[in-house]
């Protein structure tokens, strides 16, 4: 059976460093950082009394006040980036049979805040139960999937990925799957998360995850500084139209990228804690070069999972000098992390973004935030540090890995036929 | 209007996003008011929550229109 060949067409982006694709482009060709002091809820008490939210963010501005209600924030963000990206795509009905449109889409948590309300109600109680109808429809991690294709009308293959940070590239290789598989023509796919709550930083707060530059919330995300002491959390969404290629070319759709290859692999190691010689990223990057049978040398940028842990950042590169040995000082490699924060199960949907924008605009965004360098890096390697690089961008390698040892990596190329 | 019509009202167009107008004695919740059986089931919890009372599922079926929760929640409410 030949594979068909799958294209992306359309884009939605709602991050901390900007609220379109244009806005967000703009602030990683910049080197923006999308941290300030909490505004969610009071963090006086937290150890992190920051994080990267999504600026100026008024639900009523794309919803009905009822509409709105019945939505965690982690499905509003879905549905705004859907839209942003549908409309992108220019998928107009009668362009597409809505059978053969899918939905998969990622998020780590779900409707973290909705959970935490409504057991803080409970708790708070005299044992009576009187929990929201809505409460499961709008916590369950699936629903924004759901949520879409009803807006839509898409009927076609539709689920949820789950896999910690790396959920939104598990949707987009799903969706990459079942593409080339012939089992759908359009998948809307791509992640969201919200999970700047109480239990969200007071969670990663007692895993040692994140960062604690409380006087400093902007320089915290610095990926592969020497003083590097954590993530920084983000919140928002991501969508990606992948499309059959002949699908595309047949309504003129706009093109962006050809995705070329998924990879999966696991650590099989520790729950939180990478593998230390980076076993299950190695893996994973040879796994997809596998998948879209190129050469490692034909790779000119890696958006690495890079959170500015000090572990993960180390093993992630070891194993990026393994795979792509001399060829590695001739990329460029960046963590938009530095910008964004970590999105969780929604940094594989910006950060595939980041990768096909880079390949659009031919422009390697930065690694913002590098003031210190740490030996355990190579100085022969080009993090393209504080400020963006322009250079030939014709294949773009994404990474992400999530707790549990979870690994995925997606292939990017310009179209080039 | 009585104290209790008054707030029942205020409910439905919180929790529906309706207008105060539509809001009629003889408007269904689905049929009039744009309401699902999950919203019907919050509306009914927001009435107990608001008045005090315990409203038995099987008499909650028997609520349909604004009308009728008004009167139920005037006899039963504490």
């Amino acid at each position: 059976m030949e594979l068909k060949r799958v294209v992306v067409t359309g884009l939605g982006a709602l991050t901390p460093i900007g609220n379109t694709v244009a806005e967000y482009w703009n602030g990683l060709s910049n080197g923006v950082s999308g941290a300030a002091p909490t505004t969610r809820f009071d963090a006086g008490k937290f150890k992190t009394q920051f994080a990267c939210e999504v600026k100026g963010y008024v639900p009523e501005n794309y919803f009905d006040r009822k509409e709105a209600r019945k939505m965690d924030l982690f499905s509003q963000f879905a549905m705004v980036v859907a839209d942003e990206a549908v409309k992108d795509a220019n998928l107009v009905e009668g362009t597409y049979s809505p059978d053969r449109v899918g939905v998969i889409w990622g998020s780590g948590i779900g409707g973290l805040r909705t959970f935490q309300e409504e057991c803080v109600n409970f708790a708070h109680g005299d044992g009576t139960p009187r929990f929201n109808p809505f409460f499961i429809p709008k916590m369950i991690v699936d629903i924004s999937a759901g949520h879409i294709s009803i807006k839509y009308g898409f009927r076609g293959p539709n689920f949820s990925t789950v896999s910690a940070c790396a959920s939104a590239t598990n949707a987009l290789i799903d969706s990459f799957n079942y593409i080339r598989l012939g089992m759908a023509d359009v998948i809307v796919s791509g992640g969201s998360e919200a999970a700047v709550t109480e239990a969200g930083i007071g969670g990663f707060n007692a895993l040692k995850a994140l960062s604690e530059r409380n006087d400093s919330p902007e320089t915290a995300s610095r990926p592969f500084d020497k003083d590097r002491d954590g993530f920084v959390l983000g919140e928002g969404a991501g969508a990606l139209i992948l499309e059959e290629y002949e699908h595309a070319k047949k309504r003129g759709a706009k093109i962006y990228a050809e995705i070329i290859g998924g990879g999966m692999s696991a650590d099989a190691y520790h729950i939180t804690a990478p593998h230390p010689e980076g076993l299950g990223a190695l893996n994973v990057m040879q796994n997809v070069l596998r998948d879209a049978n190129i050469k490692p040398e034909e790779v000119d940028y890696i958006n690495v999972h890079g959170t500015s842990t000090p572990l993960g950042d180390v093993s992630e590169v070891k194993a990026i000098q393994t795979v792509f040995g001399e060829h590695a000082y001739k990329l460029n490699i960046s963590s938009t992390k530095s910008m964004t924060g970590h999105l969780l199960g929604a940094a594989g949907a910006i950060e595939a973004i980041a990768s096909i924008l880079a390949i659009q605009h031919q422009e390697v965004p930065p690694t913002i935030n590098h003031f210190t360098d740490d030996e355990s890096f190579d100085p022969g390697l080009n993090f393209t540090f504080n400020k963006s690089q322009k250079r030939e961008v014709k294949v773009a390698l994404s990474n992400t890995f999530g707790f549990g040892g979870h690994n995925t990596s997606v292939l990017f190329r310009q179209l080039n036929d | 209007m009585s104290e209790i019509a008054e707030k029942v009202k205020a409910i439905i167009i919180d929790k529906l996003g309706v207008e105060e107008s539509e809001v009629t004695p003889e408007a269904s919740f689905t049929n009039d008011l744009g309401a699902d059986s999950l919203d019907t089931v919050e509306l009914i919890m927001e009435f107990e929550k608001e008045f005090n009372v315990s409203i038995p599922d099987d008499q909650a079926e028997n609520i349909a229109t604004v009308g009728q929760a008004v009167s139920y929640l005037e006899e039963h409410a504490k």
